[in-house]
């Protein structure tokens, strides 16, 4: 691998770490609260897709694009689209306490299957020659501040990103901060741990499992937002999300639990999932058996911790378990 | 002059169609402790659950200093002052213990975890209570646990608390001293409710007491003037005799024995170490020790189910008088030798039975294999289920009901019912009368006896020491997976027992 090749590369599984950055911080969030949604992949495809209604309509009409103006419509679409999906979700395993993997998978086969629909829906509207593109959006997504191409290989490898890169690491820290160093962190712990016991310390189960549940969800959307509009500079594409979604679930595991190891955690997925076409000489099929490598990390990940045996290491006890106060 | 800290009045609460409390009216007042006597299922927990704000009443009133209150969650209780220490504690493991205290509070100023260890230790010193703050919850005993509940709730402040059945996982000297520590709270003024079923406890701690009996309120009557006899009946309803009947031994044979056992658990730590002792035909041999000092591991060893690193299991089969090895065989090995061996496992549901099944199948875990056909032969099962519920009066809609739906006694009868349809020679009972209310127990108390007279080799692994006293005729002791001692149940005393269970073990850190 030359030297280009070799910053190509970082840069490329650094753009896609962002996507399963966001999408796992977002689970971890949900996690931590005892709900595990399953429906992570569905609601990354809602937030992307939301962002591309944004995009069509803006572009629509308009005559010349505002970036600025772009970013954050398709921002805050994609926002309300993750969390009109996550909502869904909450209502029923919170509220109407169904089973959580099943409500999940669901959510999941959902939200592809819509975002399929709308993406293809678009794409004939915008002449259905196969591509739903936003070229001046994408753009907007990917400018990296102006010095950065002046700073030689380094300038390549840490500023030549986009805004959304780095968005998803301060997330994932101050997620990190707030589990572990504030009281709402504490309360939010013991919610996911034994609600029973949250529950007969004051803190409102419920809020804690609604807010927490939202906003993984939308910050999980933004994961699929930044994927169509970072790595993919605008495409849509169909289908192509769900794969990152079971990415970041698993991302969780082998993070066990905490967003600042999430970090690590991406760039290494990411870099096995892109490393592929930069290994010269190896055929399809290879290629596709190398983006296998992040599922086996994450068993190997879940037998040294089942081995180790730590508490602290282990999932939110009450995880995946709905909670019902007057249960006897 | 003493005031009412809270009063109660004509309180009701149904959960569906079963009333939990009817019209049950009570005060408790500053500078006192009452204890509230109930059988299982008499309302004890669910009346106290709605002055925590766990539940709501559907009728009645509540006063606090005289005022009318409405407590709809827990956080309300707390602000009046009021805080429970749940029977099955509500601590979170991953926690140290002051995060578990300060857990859902609201406190002015930054989250400081130092600041939050410095007051509990201020709290602890004031009561004399031994906590170590930065110690996290999986890592501490029972008793440990309790300490780090009751200060939690001071910690809020309360001036009111009530404890649900706090000793019932308590070593008689634990007991002792948490009994000190609530007497010395009663002094400083703060108003003490305490649940419990165990009477002696009631008229060695408490001022008054209140009795309820299937969620009716049956009245208070002042500990000094009363008696066990008459608070029993209270509880009960009827006069019923407290005594065991304990006969003698009899054609007493050496059935199981165990020879310097050793095993080590999934987590490599050593559970039992240099366990020698015999188990004789028509004899009840009893366990005693702290929870989770080897009993349960010991009995799975025998019953095949736990690997064993080191030692002897050996069973005189009473027909074939040869002597069969059990080490390492497996439950099935085990019934292939004859071996007719009866596990009443302390996880009912877990071990025992199918919750989601009905009475029928779970009679039938035990005896499918011995059909021929490809079909299940549901006849003979459904006989045996019948015959259980009439015999040992199992409260149940009919045989085909899941036994996820009954109560734990019921569950405890449909469950030492099969295991003594086997006609065993050896039955092992670990902790089968928990959470069972005084005429279960009984009930299973006799069966246990039966079982002796007909010469079974019965192993009783027990909690409450004075029923291990009266009922078995030798008890062995174990602390920290050694034998501390074997004693004679007609001579041993309480205090001779708790101290053994202690001995050895090394601290109390093995909970």
């Amino acid at each position: 691998m030359s030297f280009e090749m070799l910053i190509a590369f970082i840069q490329q599984s650094l753009r896609l770490s962002s996507t399963l950055l966001l999408g796992s911080t977002g689970e971890i969030i949900t996690e931590k609260s005892g709900n595990l949604n399953l429906g992570t992949p569905g609601i990354m495809a809602g937030g992307a897709i939301s962002g591309i209604v944004g995009a069509y309509f803006y572009t629509g009409a308009v005559e010349t694009v505002n970036p600025l103006l772009g970013v954050l419509i398709t921002l805050l679409c994609g926002l309300i689209g993750s969390l009109v999906v996550t909502l869904i979700y909450c209502f029923l395993t919170i509220t109407l306490k169904t089973n959580q993997n099943v409500t999940g998978l669901a959510l999941t086969t959902f939200g592809v299957g819509a975002s399929n629909f709308i993406g293809s829906l678009i794409n004939s509207k915008m002449g259905g020659t196969g591509i739903a593109a936003f070229p001046e959006i994408g753009k907007a997504y990917r400018a990296s501040l102006p010095f950065a191409e002046n700073l030689g290989w380094f300038g390549d490898i840490f500023l030549s990103y986009g805004f959304m890169t780095y968005l998803a690491i301060i997330i994932a820290l101050v997620v990190a901060f707030v589990i572990t160093k504030t009281r709402i962190g504490l309360n939010l712990r013991a919610v996911g741990e034994n609600p029973a016991t949250a529950d007969a310390a004051g803190i409102n189960v419920d809020k804690y499992k609604y807010v927490a549940t939202c906003l993984g969800g939308m910050i999980s959307g933004l994961g699929g937002l930044c994927y169509v509009m970072d790595f993919a500079a605008a495409n849509w594409q169909n289908n192509i999300l769900d794969q990152f979604g079971w990415l970041a679930v698993a991302l969780v595991i082998f993070a066990v639990w905490r967003p600042n190891i999430a970090i690590i955690g991406s760039i290494i997925f990411g870099a096995l999932y892109v490393i592929g076409p930069f290994l010269l000489g190896l055929s399809n099929k290879d290629q596709e058996l190398i983006k296998i490598l992040p599922y086996l990390v994450t068993i190997i990940v879940l037998v040294i911790i089942s081995i180790r045996d730590k508490k602290e290491n282990q999932p939110p006890a009450s995880l995946g378990l709905s909670y019902f106060r007057e249960e006897r | 002059m003493k005031k009412a800290a809270i009063e109660l009045k004509n309180i009701t609460k149904t959960f569906g169609s079963v009333v939990a409390n009817k019209n049950v009216n009570l005060t408790v007042n500053r500078g006192e402790i009452l204890s509230i006597l109930g059988e299982n299922g008499s309302g004890k927990t669910t009346l106290m659950n709605m002055i925590s704000g766990i539940y709501f009443p559907d009728e009645g009133q509540i006063f606090v200093d005289g005022e009318e209150v409405v407590i709809r969650s827990p956080k309300d209780a707390f602000d009046l002052k009021i805080g429970m220490i749940h029977q099955h504690f509500k601590l979170v493991d991953v926690f140290s213990a002051a995060e578990n205290i300060i857990l859902g509070l609201n406190e002015e100023g930054k989250y400081d975890i130092k600041k939050a260890e410095k007051s509990i230790k201020e709290i602890a010193d004031k009561y004399s209570f031994e906590v170590e703050p930065a110690k996290k919850i999986h890592e501490m005993s029972v008793s440990e646990k309790q300490t780090v509940e009751i200060i939690k709730v001071l910690y809020r402040g309360a001036d009111i608390l009530i404890l649900d059945e706090p000793t019932a996982v308590l070593t008689p000297q634990e007991a002792q001293k948490l009994f000190a520590v609530l007497r010395r709270m009663r002094d400083d003024g703060k108003a003490i409710i305490i649940i419990t079923h165990k009477l002696h406890e009631v008229l060695s701690l408490s001022d008054r007491v209140a009795v309820l009996r299937k969620g009716e309120y049956i009245g208070t009557v002042e500990t000094a003037k009363t008696n066990e006899a008459e608070l029993t009946e209270m509880m009960v309803g009827k006069k019923i005799s407290l005594n065991i009947e304990r006969s003698e031994p009899e054609n007493v044979e050496d059935r199981l024995i165990v020879n310097d056992l050793e095993c080590i658990s999934r987590e490599g730590v050593k559970v039992l170490d240099d366990i020698t002792f015999t188990a004789r035909s028509g004899e009840i041999l009893g366990i005693a020790g702290i929870a989770g000092s080897g009993q349960r591991e010991l009995l799975e060893a025998i019953a095949g189910l736990q690997q064993v690193q080191f030692g002897e299991i050996s069973y005189n089969n009473p027909k074939t008088k040869q002597v069969e090895n059990l080490r390492n065989k497996t439950p099935m090995q085990i019934r292939e030798l004859g071996v007719r061996l009866s596990f009443v496992p302390e996880d009912r549901l877990g071990m025992g039975l199918v919750g989601n099944m009905d009475i029928i199948d779970n009679m039938m875990l035990r005896s499918y294999r011995k059909g021929k056909s490809v079909f299940l032969e549901r006849k003979a099962p459904k006989d045996l289920a019948q015959h259980i519920i009439e015999d040992l009066e199992v409260v149940t809609p009919g045989a085909t009901t899941p036994v996820r739906r009954l109560s734990g006694g019921n569950v405890q009868k449909v469950l030492v019912g099969r295991e003594i349809a086997a006609s065993p020679t050896v039955l092992m009972a670990a902790y089968p009368v928990r959470g069972l209310d005084i005429n279960s127990s009984y009930t299973i108390y006799n069966l246990l006896n039966e079982q002796k007279k007909k010469g079974v080799a019965v192993i009783f692994v027990g909690e409450d020491l004075d029923v291990l006293i009266e009922l078995c005729d030798r008890i062995m002791v174990i602390g920290s997976g050694r034998i501390t001692g074997i004693v004679d149940g007609r001579t041993a005393t309480k205090e001779e027992i708790g101290l053994l269970m202690t001995k050895s073990s090394g601290g109390e850190n093995n909970g």
